[in-house]
């Protein structure tokens, strides 16, 4: 292993601790409770990116669809989530009482069939993670088989986000539509709405997310990490060194959308209700330029570009709700042509080889795990 | 067709055509074991192709392509290399962003599926094998240098070395001294005469003194068809070949 690898590694070490001790103990301990629920939605996003590290960064599968498997899996937390809030006694002056508000308005008398094995937690929380994967097999076999890859790629899972949103929209009596799945209240008797359980599920969320992030890194330093690399460098090639190229794309992009299912149903569980505005393409490109700005190739850049574009949104949103868009736009442009390897890529190439130099001037401490705690 | 033959590979009545150019006409080949046959022939003679159409890169019109006796028409690309068939590309085809280690541990022939790739150990044994064959391709000290830094040459090598761990029957090499210098083709040459060792090999090659350094037989190829076949010398004496790529 070469000095410049390990040097690497170390570096990486560093980021995912420091990025746990700031998710976990710095930001609690800082923000007020309703800031600290505002991280924790962001958080959700940073699984999307997380995914994307692994899809798009390490095997160069562009998705601007990963909406389509952030919003199945928060769907499906939602469905069970409503079953629970729409008990009888809760839903009394409805004509069919029993059933979800948003079915009554749509003159739904019954519970449709696929919603009923909702009432199961099991059964829900399996769903955040099978649905959107088992979506996420359908298409990738069907276009990575056939080598339909790149921007092709990339318009087919922009057409499934819209397709998706369409059918949401649509189907009213039994989505929701676009209101989406509101008013959620209690996971299995214990109220989601209270300060006391917002602040336990950021814990959840920040444990997973981690948990999801230290998946992802086991997946990339094995040899199927280095198989990616190669589909990315050279596909072709891959095919020739014996391996089925199809496969080990179909299964990152799996994994990916599973993660971000994770996600999805994370962020329906802290913010309370889950919509079309999550699934379709404008949020799926939103994801992609939070991991762009990140870095794709780094796991902790993807979730630091999460958090710090998620931050300057709100920020912006909040003085000048008109401009962010133009600064979101702008920011993407500036990324793209300045520091394509994003945040990450900054701290890699320039700094971390700064404070090197900084200590390189001093006589012979060579520890690079050292630097960059200085 | 034929019934069953000592060839390694077989190539019978094969025919392929872009868009009405028919770029290998009725072509017959066959390679016995242990073979190093080298294919010459002008530019658009169809040789790149011959080696596309063995390894799966291309489907053939018609005909049969057997290897040792099983028709392999019709396979995708990884299932032909893994019966044995390697193939090395015209120009240097590796993996930039892995260093010259991680190229070599790839292309070990074990752990190809998702799990095994997933749980792949780096044992002692697959550190040796990668440790041979860098040697043998004069890149025993830059293993942990990423391949993108490598001179032309040595990516040459390199990708030699990928084929060489698969350990293949047949190995495929499509101008494997281009843009090389004269004493990395000197070298090229002993490489080669070590790894043709055990298995056959074809060569596609433009360089004649290469050539008649290497082969055992030699196939003209022009306009997708077989023109001679022969040892060296008596290629280089044919009027035919003279006429179409030796004489201009």
């Amino acid at each position: 292993m070469s000095a410049a690898l390990k040097n690497n590694r170390n570096i990486e070490l560093v980021g995912f601790l420091l990025i746990a001790v700031t998710i976990m103990v710095v930001l609690p301990l800082l923000l007020d409770n309703f800031r600290l629920n505002l991280v924790g939605k962001y958080l959700t996003y940073a699984f999307v990116a997380v995914g994307l590290v692994l899809c798009w960064g390490y095997t160069g599968i562009l998705s601007l669809g990963q909406g389509v498997f952030f919003g199945l899996g928060g769907y499906c937390m939602a469905m069970f989530l409503k079953l629970e809030a729409s008990s009888v006694a809760n839903t009394k002056i409805q004509s069919t009482p029993g059933i979800p508000d948003f079915m009554d308005w749509n003159q739904l008398t019954e519970l449709p069939l696929f919603w009923i094995p909702f009432k199961s937690l099991p059964f829900a929380l399996l769903a955040v993670i099978v649905v959107p994967t088992l979506a996420a097999l359908i298409l990738s076999i069907a276009m990575f088989k056939r080598r339909v890859g790149g921007v092709y790629f990339a318009i087919i899972t922009q057409a499934a986000a819209a397709v998706l949103t369409i059918l949401i929209v649509g189907r009213q009596g039994y989505t929701g539509g676009i209101n989406g799945i509101t008013d959620l209240r209690t996971l299995l008797g214990w109220d989601i709405r209270t300060d006391n359980a917002k602040y336990i599920l950021y814990f959840v969320c920040c444990a997973l997310l981690i948990g999801s992030m230290l998946l992802a890194r086991f997946v990339i330093a094995s040899k199927l990490g280095r198989i990616l690399v190669a589909v990315r460098d050279k596909e072709d090639r891959v095919r020739f060194s014996g391996y089925d190229v199809a496969n080990f794309k179909v299964f990152i992009f799996c994994l990916a959308s599973a993660i971000a299912a994770v996600g999805g149903a994370m962020f329906t569980l802290q913010v309370g209700f889950m919509s079309p505005s999550f699934v379709g393409i404008v949020p799926s490109i939103e994801m992609v330029i939070f991991c762009a700005v990140g870095g794709r190739h780094s796991l902790v850049g993807a979730v630091v570009g999460t958090l710090v574009v998620n931050w300057a949104k709100t920020l912006f949103s909040e003085s000048f709700p008109q401009l962010w868009l133009f600064a979101m736009g702008g920011l993407f442009i500036l990324v793209v042509l300045a520091f394509p390897r994003g945040l990450a890529g900054l701290v890699t190439d320039q700094i971390v080889p700064f404070i090197g130099r900084l200590g390189g001037a001093r006589p012979a401490s060579p520890s690079p795990a050292a630097s960059p705690a200085e | 067709m034929s019934n069953s033959t000592d060839f390694l590979l077989a190539l019978e009545s094969v025919s392929v055509s872009f868009d009405g150019f028919k770029a290998v006409n009725d072509l017959n080949l066959y390679v016995d074991k242990n073979e190093l046959r080298v294919i010459i022939g002008p530019n658009g003679a169809g040789k790149t192709t011959v080696l596309d159409l063995i390894c799966g890169r291309t489907q053939l019109s018609s005909g049969s392509i057997k290897f040792k006796d099983e028709e392999i028409t019709g396979l995708k690309e990884h299932e032909i290399v893994r019966r044995g068939i390697g193939r090395k590309f015209q120009t240097p085809s590796i993996y930039e962003d892995l260093t010259v280690f991680e190229n070599l541990e790839i292309s070990v022939p074990r752990g190809r599926n998702v799990v095994g790739a997933l749980f792949w150990k780096r044992t002692g044994e697959v550190i040796d094998q990668v440790r041979e064959v860098a040697a043998m391709i004069f890149l025993d000290q830059h293993l942990d240098r990423l391949a993108e830094t490598l001179s032309h040459g040595q990516k040459q090598w390199l990708e030699i070395g990928m084929l060489l761990m698969q350990d293949p029957e047949l190995l495929m090499l499509d101008e494997p001294v281009a843009g090389m210098s004269v004493s990395e083709r000197t070298r090229t040459a002993e490489l080669l005469e070590r790894v043709s060792k055990g298995r056959s090999v074809i060569v596609i090659e433009h360089d004649m003194k290469f050539v008649a350094s290497i082969a055992d037989r030699v196939t003209v190829l022009h306009q997708g068809k077989v023109l001679a076949e022969g040892d060296m010398e008596s290629i280089q004496a044919n009027p035919k070949v003279k006429e179409v790529y030796l004489g201009h």
